[in-house]
């Protein structure tokens, strides 16, 4: 049941951050890799808030225009100085790691006993005791869904089509006089807040801040994508963000499976690589068959 | 009024494949005329539309738009009030978004694109009205995917596109190009129609010198980025296809190809 629980947990607040990823790598086509670094920062804000005892929830949207921010930094080098996609995030990558170190003063921040989302007066009250150790899935599971919902909102919205567009057709939105540049930046800020908020909320139920959180989160975050829209590619009635939320879930879920049956949780990155590339190669060999067809 | 001042252009300057293409090119179009430019390959046709769009810059001289500069403006600021139509169907729609959505999107050019909802449901009868005299049937696909249908269909939509929302030029690059000879003519009629009823400045380069000469109020040949042929009016009227390809075979012929 725990294992069950942790997965539910984890795969949604990690489907958070995929809906950011799913923004650049699908809807943008910029793989980037800023999201390594735009996860523990939203850690490290959140560790630094708590301990100094801010309102757990005053974290979310304070983390949430953080992301936005690095987003737009990310933007600016590849869009205003012309550096190629992969390496601007890689650079803001780079120098988010210094950042989250300076802004949690050192590499492991724990807060135990401070109040979080899934654990003050106000949560305490609304969900019963005898419900306690599913608080933390309520809580995220709303917040998810939120996140989804207003995802699905935005790019119903004519901002939203441009988003979309400029992925698919750079030139039209030439052709109808906006900077394509600028959608891209937008796009850039969205999905970085969408990240960092996830990374606030995994701090939350970790309850510490670690340096290392940012590892391999970028390729959590693929793989969730790419399993959901394979998995649901001729499924209509499936909106693509829930697929990705659905995939996060079933990566998590494999992972957790990987680590029941022998893995150390040491060996937890080597085991997102090795599920991440047969993933990749499922899902390519099945676009080659029907290329052939 | 259109106006090109001396424009240079060289493109790889300072290498070995450096080419001067445009040496002091001054060309004047006025408004509501419809232009039509032909020439071979390499002649400037595409250069002198992506100079007009601002999509490559001028080394030197000046691009006016009645006393207005728009020499410095950027390529998406001019197509503001500018219309294009490419010759690959795919670069005027969005292959992922349906029929709709391709036309909500068009339909707020010039406006805002703001939080609001892109697709407005009022407008769906006017989107059917416009695609309905195009007889290609994408008045009952609105929600098709512009992906999966033909270059022709998408093209007409392109050109749709292009022209819904009230624009100063139309752009036309080879936009019939790469379609076949029935699609092409309903594509040619169809933009016959849309230039006439919105009276817009028209600039349309083509390949296919019959187009040239029975559509437009003038016709221009370019050779090597020179204006060499530049008929108006009556003197255009009794060209022929025939005397243009003589024009067109000689030219050829005098430089070897």
């Amino acid at each position: 049941m725990t294992l069950v629980l942790s997965v539910l947990e984890q795969g949604m607040i990690y489907a958070i951050m995929a809906l950011g990823v799913y923004i650049t790598y699908k809807i943008l086509d910029f793989p980037d890799l800023t999201v390594d670094g735009s996860f523990p920062l939203g850690a490290a804000i959140t560790a630094i808030l708590i301990s100094k005892g801010v309102n757990p929830f005053l974290t979310l949207p304070i983390c949430f225009v953080a992301g936005g921010v690095i987003g737009i930094l990310t933007g600016i080098i590849h869009v205003k100085l012309r550096v190629r996609d992969l390496l601007s995030g890689i650079i803001m990558m780079t120098a988010l790691y210094t950042v989250n170190l300076r802004i949690a003063g050192r590499a492991n921040v724990p807060f135990y006993s401070a109040d979080t989302i899934f654990d003050n007066a106000f949560i305490n009250a609304v969900i019963p005791e005898s419900l306690a150790q599913y608080r933390p899935v309520i809580v995220i599971f709303v917040l998810t869904l939120l996140m989804k919902y207003i995802l699905d909102w935005y790019l119903r919205t004519k901002s939203g089509m441009l988003l979309r567009a400029v992925g698919d057709n750079p030139t039209l939105i030439t052709s109808l006089g906006i900077d394509k540049g600028f959608v891209k930046i937008v796009g850039l800020a969205l999905a970085n807040a969408l990240v960092t908020l996830s990374g606030c909320i995994f701090a939350q139920q970790q309850r510490f801040f670690d340096a290392s959180f940012g590892t391999g989160t970028v390729v959590i975050g693929l793989a969730s994508v790419i399993i959901g829209t394979s998995l649901f590619k001729k499924v209509t009635f499936v909106r693509v963000t829930s697929s990705v939320v659905i995939g996060s879930l079933l990566y998590k879920g494999c992972v957790a499976l990987a680590i029941r049956f022998g893995m150390q949780s040491s060996d937890m990155k080597l085991v997102t690589a090795v599920l991440f590339l047969i993933i990749l190669v499922v899902s390519m060999d099945r676009k080659k068959v029907s290329a052939d067809a | 009024m259109l106006e090109l001042k001396e424009i240079y252009k060289t493109y790889n300057p300072g290498t070995v494949s450096e080419h001067k293409l445009f040496e002091g090119l001054s060309l004047t179009i006025g408004d509501g005329s419809f232009v039509s430019v032909v020439g071979s390959n390499g002649s400037g046709k595409t250069s002198l539309l992506n100079l007009i769009c601002g999509t490559i810059p001028a080394d030197r001289g000046q691009i006016l738009i009645g006393s207005q500069d728009i020499t410095k403006q950027k390529d998406y600021v001019r197509h503001r009030i500018v219309g294009r139509v490419y010759q690959d169907p795919a670069r005027g729609t969005c292959p992922s978004m349906t029929i709709l959505e391709n036309l909500a999107l068009a339909d707020n050019k010039g406006r805002h694109y703001s939080l609001g909802r892109c697709v407005n449901r009022n407008r769906t009868g006017a989107y059917r009205e416009m695609l309905a005299p195009l007889g290609l049937g994408l008045e009952d696909k609105l929600h098709t995917k512009v992906g999966t249908l033909s270059g022709g269909q998408r093209q007409a939509l392109a050109m749709l596109m292009a022209t819904m929302t009230p624009i100063d030029f139309l752009i036309l690059d080879e936009h019939t190009a790469a379609l076949d000879p029935k699609t092409a003519e309903v594509i040619m009629e169809l933009t016959d129609q849309i230039v006439r009823a919105k009276q817009v400045t028209t600039i349309m380069v083509t390949h296919n010198l019959r187009y040239a000469v029975s559509y437009g109020d003038r016709i221009l040949m370019m050779h090597e980025g020179q204006v060499i042929l530049d008929k108006e009016g009556e003197e255009k009227e009794q060209l022929d296809t025939d005397s243009i390809m003589d024009i067109f075979n000689r030219i050829s012929v005098e430089c070897g190809n």
